[in-house]
Order: C-alpha cells, then structure tokens, then sequence
C-alpha cells in the first residue's frame, strides 16, 4: 500500500481540485482529507457518513472557585498568560490554556482539574465516486490539528487494510507547520501544487525544504502555468536542480471554479479536457512507485 | 486599532488585500503591516522598504544536565506533552513536542533541567514613508508557529507605537495559528472567493472569530466565478460586506510578478477605498 500526500506551502492553489481529480481516476484508493481546519474535499465527493468518533487529545486547566484559596501561585507559574483574577476570584481563559498542568502540579490546594478536550471529530465515509474518504471537523478554537492529522492518517491506513486497497492520497494543508508535518510522516510519495507567481515559488520551495528533511520523493504539478512563463521557468529550472519531477503544466483555465461551483471533479465537469491529462499523470506516478 | 485579515481557505486573497490596503492607507497615515502566516509568509515580496532591524527569534526549551540530574524522574511525570522522556538513566528532550511551559525546569528538585534559547525564525523590520512593516519567517522543521507569532506581535506593540492603524495578515485555516494571530485584534476582515469552497471555509472562520468574541466584515473577492451563495450567506448572518474585488486575469499577472494592485486598477482601488471609510467610521475606543 503507498501513500502519496498532496501539498503546495501556499493556499489556493488547487490541491483539492487534484485531489478530487485524481479521487475519479486512482482505482483501489481510499482518500483522505488533512486539511482538517478547512476542509472541503466533502464538497465534492459528497460523503455519506458510515462512522463518526469524537477525538479528545490534550487538556485544559479548570478551577473550582469552591476550592481555591486565592495564592497566586498558578497565575504566578503560567507561561501563557491564561490565568487571571479579578479580586479574590481565579479564572482560567480558556484561549490561552495550554494544557501544560504546570498549575495544577503546583496548587497547594488542589483546586485545578484537567479534564481532556474534545479536539473534533473523525469520520469514515462513503463516497459517490466508489471510495472511502476518512476526513475530520477540527472543533471551533481546538488545538491539536497535527495530532487530529495523525488520527485521519492512522484511519485511512486501516481502512485500506481492510478493504484492500493500493493507495491512500492525502489532501494535506498549506503552509510548513505541525499539520503539514503531521501529514508527511510515513508517506511514500509527494505531489507538490503551486503557481507561477513570486509567493508560489517562495512557498514552494519552503515546502520543499521540509519535504525534503523527510526524504520522500517528490512530483510537482504547475497550475495556472500560462499565468506567467517567466516565473513556470524559474520553477522548472528549480525542479531540476532539486531533483523534483516535473508532472505536468495546468492551464490557468476557470473550469477549476467552475467545477468547484457544481461540486464536481474537473474529471466529471470536462472529461473530453482533463480525464486523459489526469490519466496520464496518475499513470507515471503509479509507474514511479512501483 | 488592530485589524486582523483573515480567511478560512488559503489563496483567497488575504496577503493581496493587506499589502493593498496597508500602503493606500500609508499615503495619509502612520501604518503597521505584520505578516502572521509565519509558514508562508508572502508579503515581503511585495513591499520594498529599508530593512531597519533583523533579529533572530528564539523560544525556551529545557536542557539536561547530566552531571546534576538525580533521576528522580519528576520532569518526565510532570510533562504532559511527552517532551520530556526518561529512559533507563537518560533524560531524553523533545523539543519539537516542549510547548516552553517551564514545568519540568521549575520542578526539578536539583535544576538539572535548565531553559535555554532554541531558534525559531527570524524578524524583519522594514520602513516605506509612512509604513512600518514586520515580518517572522518560521525556521523550516519548526513545528510550533504559534509562539513565533506571538513574539512578533509583542514587537509590533513594543516598537511601534506611533502607529494608527495595524494590519495583521493572517496565516489561513482556523486553527491556534489562527487564533493566535487575531485574538488581540480589534477587528477581523475575512477575505473570501465566491465559490462553495469559499463559502465553507468562511462558514467555518465566521464561527471561529465569533467564538473569540471578534466582530467581523467580510470581503468577497475574485467576483465573477462560482455564485451568489456567498452573499446570501453574509445577509442572512447578518455580516457586512465592506468590498467585492473583480476577478480579473489582469490582477492575477500583477500579483505574480509581486506588483501593487491599485495603482493600475481602478475598481480595485475603489475596493480599497470603501474598507479605508469604514474602518474610519468605527468607533475611536477600539
């Protein structure tokens, strides 16, 4: 079973639309959606919910005003600035809790619980295109996305375990911090989408450098590659020099919104433009795994 | 007064709107620009100003002394994060999980666990007429932005005080980078494209920012794709919309090449201007 994750440092430059592309064309695959504090690969494949599990990761200080003697000494020891008091009364803001129980260990009247956060949920759906989509719903003002990553990645794995499938693609996050990190971790190839604009190739190859901190090989996609031929040169000199595969250059072309509009693939909205395009891409990357 | 620039999806146009807005907003008055999206941050790249100050960042993050340490184990039990790790005789540190809550250093009976500097990124402090404009680059591997965040806006507060109007551009999504980046703002502008990705992405930001108490405007950018659910949306949320940017391909090249928008479209422009009125129209308290 490979697994292939789809990422571009910056946001907006088409990783869903691949990544719902691909979802139509990749036989034996279950989808999974990292994105998991904007998620909308449900969009498109409109799930249909089989199993729903709440995720409680970490934890967050609470006093119990019945109990606290008003020393100071949790608001003392707090590194987060979380802890406040008006007159005699302790309060824990619960935006800046870390859950560190650095407050907890110390209050001499025990009088600070921690009890464990709901971080969000993680559901294993079916899809109308004929795969399993494992995606999740970070909850509102929740930490822990990274570990809400894992847990999305750890289901997708045994969801193709148990059916029997090739491949997982992961619909990964923008950016280069725990999420994206999270999502990396064990995976066997990386379809890196950008654009040819200055904050695309700056993001890319930030991206890079951490995907390659992991040494996963690594194919990129141009989208919008007419957009600018000077700066999809730049990017295809840089491919090269990195030693990252040059897949293919996407037009800057609205059918992209046009099939997000219609909560379609760009597969389903145009095949006669993009199926034989997606097929062949997905053809060389499954050749490359091999 | 502090206004953050937000939006659930990436790539909807935040950095576009808040390099846009700070420098118009510079031709008349003292003005922030900090870029928070410390992962990508992008809007260097189009702001050409004298670089004034750079400085490394760093965060604490404990370090074992062997020679001290009695193995008595309370760092690794105090830990809730995993980043402290007794192993036989060794006291292993983790500093990709330590949040720098200090608990482990604190609490070691012998000080066996002092804090010491990590990096995180860098700073940068640069100057253009009337803009000030700072931004934090997150060192590639660091899995924390949010304490790099918040540093930088402690500079911001620190060195900038002759400033009357900051702009936060914001990481995208809505999780504690998030959070972190706009819960001391006056005020969020949520930047958002016309589409059902756009729409959900703002559903799920609109519900973040009132969880954090923030009052909210939406900006609906790249009209022209996708439909009006958006705007159905934001009338029957009851949220302003203070501007509606077209979506021309025109507005695409000049970003590309990291070139100002407004100088060279108007309707862009008059955009600007309608967001400058009504942040000049809120209340002098906040």
């Amino acid at each position: 079973m490979k697994e292939i994750v789809i990422i571009s440092g910056k946001g907006g430059t088409g990783k869903t639309s691949v990544a719902a592309a691909l979802a139509f064309i990749v036989p034996k695959a279950v989808m999974a959606d990292c994105d998991v504090d904007a998620a909308d690969l449900h969009l498109i494949l409109k799930p249909e919910i089989r199993t729903s599990e709440d995720f409680y990761s970490g934890v967050k200080a609470e006093i119990d005003p019945g109990m606290c003697i008003g020393c100071w000494e949790c608001e003392r020891v707090c590194r987060f600035n979380a802890i406040s008091h008006a007159s005699s009364i302790y309060k824990v803001n619960p935006l800046d809790c870390e859950g560190c129980g650095y407050c907890n260990q110390i209050c001499p009247a025990q009088a600070i619980s921690l009890p464990q956060q709901m971080v969000g949920q993680c559901f294993v759906s079916d899809t109308r295109f004929g795969c399993r989509l494992v995606h999740a719903k970070l909850g509102i003002g929740a930490d822990n996305s990274g570990k809400l990553v894992a847990k999305v990645k750890k289901e997708a794995k045994q969801e193709a375990l148990r059916t029997g499938m090739d491949y997982i693609l992961v619909d990964g996050s923008p950016g280069i911090g725990c999420p994206v990190i999270s999502s990396l971790s064990g995976a066997d190839f990386v379809i890196l989408v950008t654009e040819p604009t200055l904050s695309g190739l700056s993001d890319l190859q930030r991206v890079w450098q951490l995907t390659a901190q992991f040494n996963i090989p690594a194919g990129c996609l141009i989208n919008k590659a007419d957009l600018n031929s000077q700066i999809t040169a730049q990017i295809k000199d840089y491919l090269a020099q990195q030693g990252i595969w040059h897949l293919d250059d996407l037009p800057y072309d609205e059918d992209f919104s046009r099939a997000i509009t219609l909560g379609q693939s760009l597969v389903e909205y145009n095949p006669g433009k993009w199926k034989t395009r997606f097929d062949i891409i997905w053809q060389s990357i499954s050749k490359e795994l091999k | 007064m502090k206004i953050a620039i937000a939006s659930g999806k990436g790539g909807t146009g935040k950095t576009t709107l808040a390099v846009n807005l700070a420098l118009r907003a510079a031709e008349s008055t003292r003005v922030t620009l900090v870029d928070l999206d410390v992962e990508e941050p992008n809007s260097g790249i189009f702001i050409k100003g004298d670089l004034i100050r750079e400085q490394q960042m760093f965060r604490l993050v404990p370090q074992w002394e062997k020679e001290l340490c009695t193995r008595c184990g309370k760092c690794a039990e105090v830990c809730l994060y995993n980043a402290v790790l007794k192993l036989g005789e060794t006291i292993m540190v983790l500093p990709q999980l330590c949040h720098s809550c200090h608990a482990c250093s604190e609490l070691c009976p012998v000080g066996a666990l002092p804090m010491r500097d990590q990096p995180l990124g860098y700073l940068r402090h640069y100057r253009l007429g009337k803009l000030d404009f700072i931004e934090s680059k997150l060192d590639i591997g660091v899995e924390m932005a949010s304490p790099l965040i918040g540093q930088t806006l402690d500079y911001v507060r620190t060195n900038c005080p002759e400033t009357n109007i900051t702009f936060q551009d914001c990481p995208p999504g809505t999780s504690c980078a998030v959070i972190n980046a706009t819960k001391h703002a006056d005020m969020v502008i949520l930047v958002t494209e016309p589409t059902p990705f756009g729409l959900y992405d703002l559903s799920l930001a609109v519900d973040t920012m009132r969880h954090l108490g923030k009052s909210i405007a939406v900006v609906i950018n790249r009209q022209g794709i996708g439909n009006e659910d958006v705007f159905r949306y934001c009338e029957a949320e009851k949220i302003p919309v203070w501007a509606v940017l077209p979506n021309r391909r025109e507005i695409a090249e000049l970003y590309s090449r990291g070139e100002i928008i407004y100088p060279k479209v108007e309707q862009f422009r008059q955009g600007l201007d309608a967001i400058l009125q009504k942040l000049d129209a809120l209340p002098r308290t906040i």
